[in-house]
């Protein structure tokens, strides 16, 4: 297990300095210049110059990387462009709504995605299994922005049952977290639905059934531990997602995550904040990966084994 | 030799401005606590670095300066300073602090503060976007070149008088120092801050900040003493961000919000304005703003005058004006109405595709000829790109459309020899003070027509840069109506020959106000302030 952790450690630290580069890379291909955005509309050519060689910009790319990098080792993801200040106080200032919209927009998904998953998948062919997968598939194609709009719209601005906007109790995180997971429990309730219908065709539930165990215990109790794995995977794949920042959703109920820092940074070509936001949301990737494998095996004891 | 005293103000100097002040219907009543909104995060209230049109009101807010303008007005008057006076040669200028003005740290300003003040802002360490304004001191281009700390043409007579030198005379000298990057700032407050007096800002004007939560909302208080006693009226502004503006407009309607200050949306902008619900909660006024499209007089075919008069003679304005659903005025001219100089008489290129053609026949090209116009995808600058391809298309020209991020457009601009057409919607020239030469010289002058100058049409007429200089080194006020009248006729006369640009309309500004929001339009969309928080009052 030390050997496989160090393994994936060595791994996560070349996966983020390959992001870094590659990012660092592109952005530096942008035709934009960040000097002619700071120095303003009634700049001389002088204070762009000025301005270029403070920012380091005038340096060789391969130094400009080296630097970062070396930072970057300190912990230093270096100031930004437009607001001055340190890039990781934003970030850090940011972390906590991230952290919680994803871990409350998961939790949605997964439990509407079981839920109905499993309901599809025990009543394979029928009328409800139909209107399920039919509802899944026009969750997942919904735009995030209409739904977003009409759950405030209904739930908030005429019901008046949440906040119309911004971050703090529980009711506030409760529509965000809703339009995330319903648009992404169609995924899930797919993913589960396949696998249970593999899982409910093999032996061992039919001898469950056999010996006489309730349809829910089997179902339950038996069967939903073996189709786990996949939605496992899903999860991790989504803390990822979610902490580069749902920029739609936070933007309609000014929730003040990560991905609005990320938007506004890259329409000003800020290359500290876009770099910083970038290195987050690979690390999370990372992170939500590992932590997938970690938890296989305790679900699964076939990978225990292995 | 000119003096003002409190009160009287600077009204002569700026005698032909084209604002009148507004009449104050009610008297303003003092208190209350308000809600503002915006999509977008605050980047700073640096007053050195501060220039967009979200901080800059709230900077203007929090920072005093020598000058001011009054509320809703062009008109300058006293602020910081009580007096001033000018050499005969127009170069030396004396102001006398106002006595008894504190920081908000409870230290008192003195003279030596505003010449640090205006050095920081010039110093290419700063990183400010405002640097290029102060050009005429002596000494600026030695800070700009990083080969000097201060600046020889400031000094601090005694804590209460300053005095600037120039190096030439400049018309508009009085609005530089009345711009948000020559306010006062204490220089302990900045060393303390680290690197960070964006986000921890302290100064002499209206309002203190009160906290700054990242992302979510930033609070500001009256400050108790602040030197103008009558001022502001509100206890406290708070600044939401990260709001859509849809949204803040259906919590404005449920009284949760009392300025969008994104304003309204093209797609409900005509729906609102109509619904009797929010009548007395639209506030839309022009502002010194001109969105053109840019000809660039080093491509060819552009190199042609004959080509530039022909395409602006092709543009249907009225057209275009309805694809934003109304919200500005087509344009005859560079200048925008509300500038001084703008001229009522002139009428520009009249919409008339059959003389376009025959204008682009006289230069060769009566078969038209393909180009490319580059534009910012934000909507609505895409359609309205979209109808200009139409209009060119009328007349046998061939534009294939650029759609581009706005960092992307400024650097294609900004690149010798690479845009042919920029259309400026989303990035138009709003005018950072109500003189005319701010529509020259960053714009269309020689010395902007540099890589990385925003000068897109590369246009450079010796004779009108000469034109230009005479006319900013005429005395203000006793030559102000001459001076205005030369930059009048050097605008007509840029536009009649050498067309550079194709004006197409002044955009118009937007605000949405709750209802219990007291005081005129002018104050919410202030020409120089956008919203100018220390006249805005709560009705009682």
């Amino acid at each position: 297990m030390a050997a496989f952790l160090a393994r994936r450690l060595v791994q996560a630290a070349l996966i983020l300095l390959g992001v870094a580069a590659i990012t660092f890379l592109l952005l530096y291909c942008l035709p934009a210049d960040p000097a002619v955005l700071i120095a303003g509309r009634s700049a001389t050519p002088q204070m762009v110059a000025a301005i270029r060689h403070e920012l380091g910009l005038d340096q060789p790319l391969v130094m400009q990387f080296l630097h970062y990098v070396g930072n970057l080792l300190h912990g230093d993801l270096g100031r930004s462009y437009t607001q001055k200040t340190e890039v990781l106080p934003l970030i850090l200032a940011r972390l906590p709504a991230t952290l919680v919209l994803m871990a409350a927009g998961i939790v949605v998904e997964v439990a509407l995605g079981l839920t109905f998953g499993i309901i599809a998948a025990v009543r394979r062919g029928g009328f409800v299994d139909r209107a399920i997968m039919m509802l899944s598939f026009v969750g997942v194609s919904s735009p995030q922005f209409v739904v977003a709009l009409l759950l405030l719209y209904v739930f908030a601005a005429t019901l008046g049952w949440f906040p119309m906007s911004g971050f703090g109790t529980a009711r506030h995180v409760v529509l965000p977290a809703v339009t995330l997971g319903v648009l992404g429990a169609g995924w899930y309730a797919r993913m589960v639905r396949s696998a249970m219908i593999e899982v409910l065709r093999q032996d061992y539930v039919r001898t469950a059934h056999a010996k006489g165990l309730s349809g829910g215990r089997v179902v339950l109790g038996h069967a939903l531990p073996n189709a786990l794995l996949p939605i496992i995977a899903m999860v991790g794949i989504d803390i990822g997602q979610f902490m580069s920042g749902v920029v739609v959703v936070e933007a309609v109920y000014g929730w003040p995550g990560i991905g609005q820092l990320a938007w506004q940074a890259i329409q000003q070509v800020d290359v500290p904040i876009i770099m910083g936001v970038t290195l987050v949301s690979a690390l999370a990737i990372v992170l939500g990966n590992l932590l997938a494998d970690f938890v296989a095996p305790f679900v699964d004891p076939r990978i225990r084994s292995q | 030799m000119y003096k003002f005293v409190r009160r009287i103000g600077l009204a002569a100097l700026l005698a032909s401005s084209a604002l009148v002040p507004a009449a104050f219907a009610d008297t303003p009543t003092n208190g209350g606590d308000i809600i503002v909104t915006y999509k977008d995060d605050i980047a700073t209230l640096d007053p050195a670095i501060g220039y967009d049109w979200q901080n800059w009101s709230m900077i203007n807010a929090l920072f005093s300066r020598l000058v001011d303008y009054k509320p809703g007005t062009t008109e300058l008057g006293p602020s910081l300073a009580d007096s001033y006076d000018v050499s005969d040669d127009g170069k030396v200028y004396t102001f006398k602090l106002h006595p008894g003005v504190k920081f908000t740290n409870g230290r008192a300003v003195t003279a030596a503060d505003v010449k640090w003040s205006i050095e920081r802002a010039v110093n290419p360490k700063t990183q400010g976007p405002g640097a290029g304004f102060f050009h005429s001191i002596t000494g600026a281009d030695k800070m700009t070149a990083g080969t000097a700390d201060t600046m020889e043409g400031i000094t601090a007579i005694d804590d209460h008088t300053v005095r600037f030198t120039l190096s030439q005379p400049d018309a508009t000298f009085l609005n530089v120092l009345a711009l948000n990057f020559a306010s006062v700032v204490p220089k302990e407050a900045v060393e303390a801050a680290n690197g960070d007096f964006g986000k921890h800002p302290v100064g002499s004007g209206a309002f203190t900040l009160k906290e700054w939560t990242i992302g979510q909302r930033l609070v500001f208080v009256k400050n108790p003493d602040y030197f103008i006693k009558e001022r502001p009226h509100v206890d406290s502004f708070t600044i939401e961000v990260g709001q859509e503006p849809l949204v803040a407009l259906l919590r404005l309607q449920k009284g949760e919000v009392d300025i969008a200050g994104d304003g309204i949306p093209p797609a409900k902008f005509l729906e609102m304005k109509k619904s009797p619900e929010f009548e007395g909660m639209i506030v839309d006024r022009q502002q010194l703003e001109t969105s053109y499209v840019t000809l660039n007089t080093q491509v060819k075919p552009f190199d042609n005058a004959k080509v530039r008069q022909a395409v602006n003679m092709a543009i249907n304005k009225d057209r275009i004006v309805r694809i934003i659903n109304g919200r500005a005025t087509p344009a005859s001219q560079v200048l925008p109405p509300l500038m001084p100089g703008y001229d009522q008489n002139y009428k520009g290129y009249a919409y008339d595709p059959e003389k376009a053609k025959a204008r682009l026949a006289e230069a060769g090209l009566k078969d038209g000829f393909a180009t490319q116009i580059y534009t910012s995808n934000t909507d609505p600058q895409p359609r309205i790109t979209q109808a200009i391809q139409q209009d060119l298309a009328a007349i046998g020209v061939k534009a294939e459309i650029k759609a581009v991020a706005n960092p992307n457009v400024i650097a294609a601009g900004g690149t010798q020899g690479q845009a042919p057409m920029v259309w400026s919607g989303g990035l138009g020239w709003i005018a950072d003070f109500p003189d005319p030469s701010d529509f020259y010289g960053p714009i269309l002058g020689c010395g902007s027509a540099v890589a990385g100058g925003w000068n897109w049409s590369w246009y450079c007429n010796k004779d009108i840069d000469a034109r230009g200089q005479a006319a900013d080194a005429m005395p203000v006020p006793a030559k102000a109506e001459e001076r205005n009248k030369a930059w009048a006729q050097i605008f007509t006369d840029i536009q009649t020959n050498d067309a550079p640009w194709i004006p197409v309309f002044n955009e118009r500004r937007v605000v949405a106000k709750s209802k219990r929001m007291g005081g005129p339009d002018e104050i919410y969309i202030d020409p120089t302030r956008v919203i100018d928080y220390e006249a805005i009052y709560v009705n009682k």
